[in-house]
Parts: C-alpha cells; sequence; structure tokens
C-alpha cells in the first residue's frame, strides 16, 4: 500500500561541534495522520522538530517536508507548516480577534478572507463574545484551543505541536484531542509531541526516540504486543530509558 | 506539631482570587502532593508558604512558626524549588550550590549525603553553566540547591512539568528517598498519575481544594462502578458511546474510554449496543477509578 509522504526523512544528521543531536533519523508520516514524536528530555525531539520547521539545517541526509527541501528552501517550509508550542502561541497584548488577524497576514492573508475564517472560527469555538478580549485575560485551556485554531487557521499541509496540553486540566485536555481528531479527518497532518502517555495511545502512529535515534515506530497497538506491554507508559519506561548520562 | 498549618489562605490580586478560603494540615515527615491544572492557585499557596507573599487572608504556620511574622527564622527551614527555573544561568553547576550553602551559613561538605542521589547524577557536569544544561538536569541542580541547607520542609512546585515520563519516576524515587530521611515535603503536580505517590493529596481547581484524602480514599469515594471499554477505532467508539442512553460520561483515557452505565442497564446492554453501532468486539470491564476519574468528576459537579 503507496500513501503520501508528507513527511520524508532519510539519514537525517545534525550535530553540534562534537555532539550528535540528531544520529541517522529514517521515517516518513503519512499525509492526515496524527503522528505522536515521543523521547525523553535531551532525546533530540526538539532539534529534529526546528529541521522540520525549516529552523535550523540539517547537517546531512534528506528531509522533505510538504514537497520542500528543508536542506534548500526551508523558507518556503515555513509558509505551508502551522506551529504551536506550548510556551509561546499568541500575543498576550492583543486581542482574541487581532491574534486572528495577525496570524493571517503573517501567512499571506488578504483581510478580505481573514474576516469571514476569523467570525467562522469565533463561532465555532463559542468565542464570539471573546473577540474583543485580550489574549491574558482568557483562562490557559481557552489559550490553548485559540492557539490551535491559528496554527492552522492557514490550512496548513501540517501543524506542528509541541507538548500543546502542558498544564491544561483533564476537561480541556480531552477537548483539546478531538480538536485534534477533526483537524486530521480534514486532511491536515498532525505531528504531536507530549509527555502525557495516554495522549501518545490518542496518535495514529507513534515514533520513540532516545539518544538522538528512533527506537521505535509504528502504531500503539502493534507497539504495545510488540513489546507485551499493557500501556504506552510502560513502553516509555521500558524504551527510551537512556542507557547511561552521558555529555 | 503539623508541619503545616493553614487555616482559611485566601489571596487575591485585584478581582481575581487566585486561591479562596483554603485550609489544610500536613504532618511532619508527610509527602503532600496538590494536584490540579494550570490556573488552580497551586503557585500562589505555594508562595505563601515559602514565605514570599503576604496573604489577602486566612493565617498559616510552618513547624508553629507563622509564615507572616516569622518569616525570618522560618526561611532556615525551608527548601523552595519554584515552578520556573531561577537559578544563575551564568554560574556553572558548582557554583550556584556553593552559593546557596554560603548564603544559608553551610558548605557543600556538610551536607553532601543529603543531596548525594541527586546531584552526584549532574556532578560530570559540575563546570557547566547552569543556562547550559538540558530540562532533566536543571532540575536536579534545583532541587540539591533547594536541599543544602538541610531544611524541614522542602516545598516543590511541579517539579515534573515538561519532565519525561522516564524523568519524573526517577524524580518520584528522588523524593521517596528524601522523605526516608525525615523531610516534609509538599509537592504540586499537573500530572494525576503522580498522585499515588503521595502520602496524602489536595485536589484543587479555581483556587479551592476540592478533596484532601490518601490517594486509595480519593479513589474509593468515586463511589460508583466504573468500566473501561476498548475498540481498535477509538475515535469512532467514543463518538458511539455519546450517543448510548445506557451510558454516563463517557471519558478518553488512552487506550480506553472510560464509561459508568446508568441504573437499569448491564455490561451486556452496552455490548449489544456496540455492536448495533458496527463496533464488535469492543471489550467493557469494570476497573479501579484512578485519581484523574475522581477529578474529571469533582470538576464536573463544581461547573
Amino acid at each position: 500500500m503507496e500513501r503520501d509522504k508528507v513527511i520524508e526523512v532519510k539519514d537525517l544528521v545534525k550535530r553540534f561541534g562534537t555532539f550528535t543531536a540528531n544520529d541517522h533519523l529514517t521515517f516518513d508520516v503519512w499525509r492526515g495522520e496524527i503522528f505522536g514524536f515521543l523521547g525523553a528530555n535531551g532525546a533530540g525531539k526538539t532539534t529534529a522538530i526546528r529541521i522540520l520547521c525549516g529552523l535550523s539545517r540539517p547537517t546531512s541526509g534528506r528531509v522533505m517536508v510538504a514537497g520542500i527541501d528543508a536542506s534548500q528552501k526551508p523558507e518556503e517550509i515555513k509558509k505551508r507548516i502551522g506551529y504551536m508550542s506550548q510556551r509561546f502561541s499568541l500575543y498576550e497584548d492583543l486581542t482574541v480577534s487581532e491574534n486572528i488577524e495577525l496570524y493571517g497576514g503573517i501567512y499571506g492573508m488578504s483581510m478580505k478572507e481573514i474576516v469571514p475564517r476569523r467570525e467562522a472560527l469565533l463561532e465555532k469555538l463559542s468565542f464570539t463574545s471573546y473577540g474583543d478580549m485580550l489574549i491574558r485575560a482568557l483562562p490557559l485551556g481557552l489559550k490553548q484551543k485559540l492557539a490551535f485554531s491559528v496554527a492552522i487557521f492557514h490550512d496548513p499541509e501540517i501543524v506542528f505541536l509541541d507538548e500543546p496540553t502542558s498544564g491544561v486540566d483533564p476537561i480541556t485536555r480531552r477537548q483539546f484531542w478531538e480538536m485534534i481528531y477533526e483537524t486530521a479527518s480534514r486532511g491536515i497532518t498532525v505531528f504531536v509531541t507530549t509527555h502525557y502517555m495516554d495522549e501518545a495511545s490518542y496518535c495514529d502512529r507513534i515514533s520513540i526516540m532516545s539518544e538522538g535515534r528512533i527506537v521505535a515506530l509504528d502504531s500503539p497497538s502493534a507497539l504495545l504486543r510488540q513489546y507485551g506491554t499493557a500501556s504506552v507508559e510502560e513502553l516509555f519506561v521500558k524504551i527510551a530509558r537512556p542507557q547511561k548520562i552521558r555529555e | 506539631m503539623n508541619a503545616v498549618d493553614a487555616k482559611s489562605i485566601t489571596q487575591r490580586f485585584g478581582k481575581i482570587t487566585a486561591v479562596d478560603d483554603v485550609s489544610f494540615t500536613v504532618s511532619e515527615g508527610e509527602l503532600f502532593g496538590f494536584i490540579g491544572p494550570d490556573g488552580a492557585g497551586k503557585t500562589t499557596l505555594f508562595r505563601i508558604a515559602a514565605t514570599l507573599i503576604i496573604p489577602t487572608g486566612g493565617r498559616m504556620t510552618l513547624f508553629g512558626l507563622n509564615v507572616v511574622s516569622d518569616f525570618r527564622e522560618l526561611r532556615n527551614h525551608i527548601g523552595y524549588m519554584p515552578g520556573r527555573f531561577s537559578l544563575y544561568t551564568d554560574l556553572t553547576v558548582e557554583e550556584n550550590l556553593q552559593f546557596y550553602a554560603t548564603i544559608f551559613g553551610t558548605t557543600i561538605k556538610e551536607n553532601y549525603h543529603l543531596i548525594e542521589p541527586v546531584y552526584k547524577q549532574i556532578e560530570p557536569f559540575r563546570k557547566r553553566r547552569a543556562g547550559h544544561l538540558s530540562g532533566g538536569m536543571k532540575q536536579k541542580l534545583a532541587l540539591s540547591c533547594a536541599l543544602i541547607h538541610k531544611p524541614r520542609i522542602l516545598i516543590l512546585d511541579e517539579p515534573t512539568t515538561g519532565v519525561d515520563a522516564v524523568s519524573r519516576t526517577e524524580f518520584w524515587e528522588m523524593l521517596e528517598g528524601l522523605k526516608r530521611e525525615g523531610i516534609t515535603i509538599i509537592v504540586s503536580t499537573p500530572y494525576m498519575d503522580e498522585a499515588l505517590r503521595c502520602d496524602r493529596i489536595a485536589l484543587m481547581q479555581q483556587g479551592r481544594l476540592m478533596g484532601i484524602d490518601t490517594p486509595a480514599a480519593i479513589r474509593s469515594s468515586y463511589g460508583k462502578k466504573i468500566y473501561a471499554v476498548s475498540h481498535r477505532d477509538r475515535y469512532r467508539l467514543l463518538l458511539a458511546l455519546r450517543a448510548m442512553t445506557d451510558v454516563d460520561s463517557p471519558e478518553p483515557f488512552g487506550e480506553a474510554v472510560h464509561i459508568n452505565i446508568r441504573e437499569g442497564a448491564t455490561v451486556d446492554d452496552v455490548k449489544k449496543s456496540l455492536e448495533r453501532a458496527g463496533l464488535e468486539g469492543a471489550e467493557v470491564t469494570e476497573i479501579t477509578p484512578g485519581i484523574e476519574d475522581v477529578f474529571l468528576e469533582l470538576m464536573k459537579k463544581g461547573s
């Protein structure tokens, strides 16, 4: 079965001086799937995500994102993806509507395109009364939902979510995942990192990184069968633990 | 004497009530957890306990010393690890530790046994600047600095947030070791599964405590039967369960969806409805409720 690959990574190596952060990574991400990118802190996830988003160049290897070569035209990649992280996503001193307009504008949308979409988005989030509210006055859960909506406002081919639910309450966390499902069902590929292991099992496929390498990649259920573990948490503790602490 | 005695603590910031009439006690040597999402008021409560802010209302003592009037003396007994990394990024690992030891009038050598299990993991990097450490190493350095003056109580604000599942497990093992040394620990976390590591926990949401008890008692307070339903097609399963009148509060939990079954209906009824919805072979198993099940239930009741 040949599937449409939206990300193709072959032998990706990234070195910083003598340190190898990504050590021959090879994997594909299929269009429309929810791909969980897991690993212990320091395993090399952030380095790989920065390359996939066109923010950093590989030392060697081939990285294609949405049909664009990350070594050649990283700037082109940025136009075709969406990105949201736990740390920074929206401008606190701008209102909800202003943030939406700003992001739409950055991605080259005209006000003519932005306004009807903005209204539809506010409606969908039941946010109509929040349009003029400053971001900093919003509760974290709402902020995160809005940040995600803004990241996919320009209909990117892929959206990268870096720990999107960190610290979010359990009800909002579940609502957030429904938004992820809905997004993927529209054909937008979702590339997500998380430290909540229950969320890992909501992904179509997960990869687990350890010490710069991918040590496992498959659907959660196939990995559980392969390693004989009852949950992704158990699986993670079993295979993601580095052999030793090293520089 | 209790390690912590908090009565009706309230903290307002302008119109916002961050902590709303919170009372609790922590016994000496206890490992006490505050569980709740961002915005629950955990950080504010911990800052009050760490003598860093004065509460709008209420009274709190640590080992009989008042957090407001006795703050100077109390600070010698408190080891505080804030949620945001706040050591000196331009100092090396060793210099940071040295600095904290010196301001508390002690030496690294004097209390080395206490920090050893934590510190020896980052000691190979003692000449590295703290700003250049990975997240997990920063956390270990911060804990070492909080411990260097041999405090009677550790106040740890979300030490495991953003930390991977493996390092989190290691961190909790370290805390259990410190507890055996007789140190009282209050710790907050947004990860519900970590609650099981504590002697007692307080569930916190929007400035209020929703319950305080041992993890076992909190779990048994759920008071209803709960079932885990699993099927290969999880999203369709969730939607089907939502549509079923025999089923109450379906919530996704990783590999399974947790449900209650309405009175008068049985597991077989649910299975049959699932088959009718085209979800053959779904498994329905009664389980013990977890902390997160209880938390969700309390949140729904509260809203």
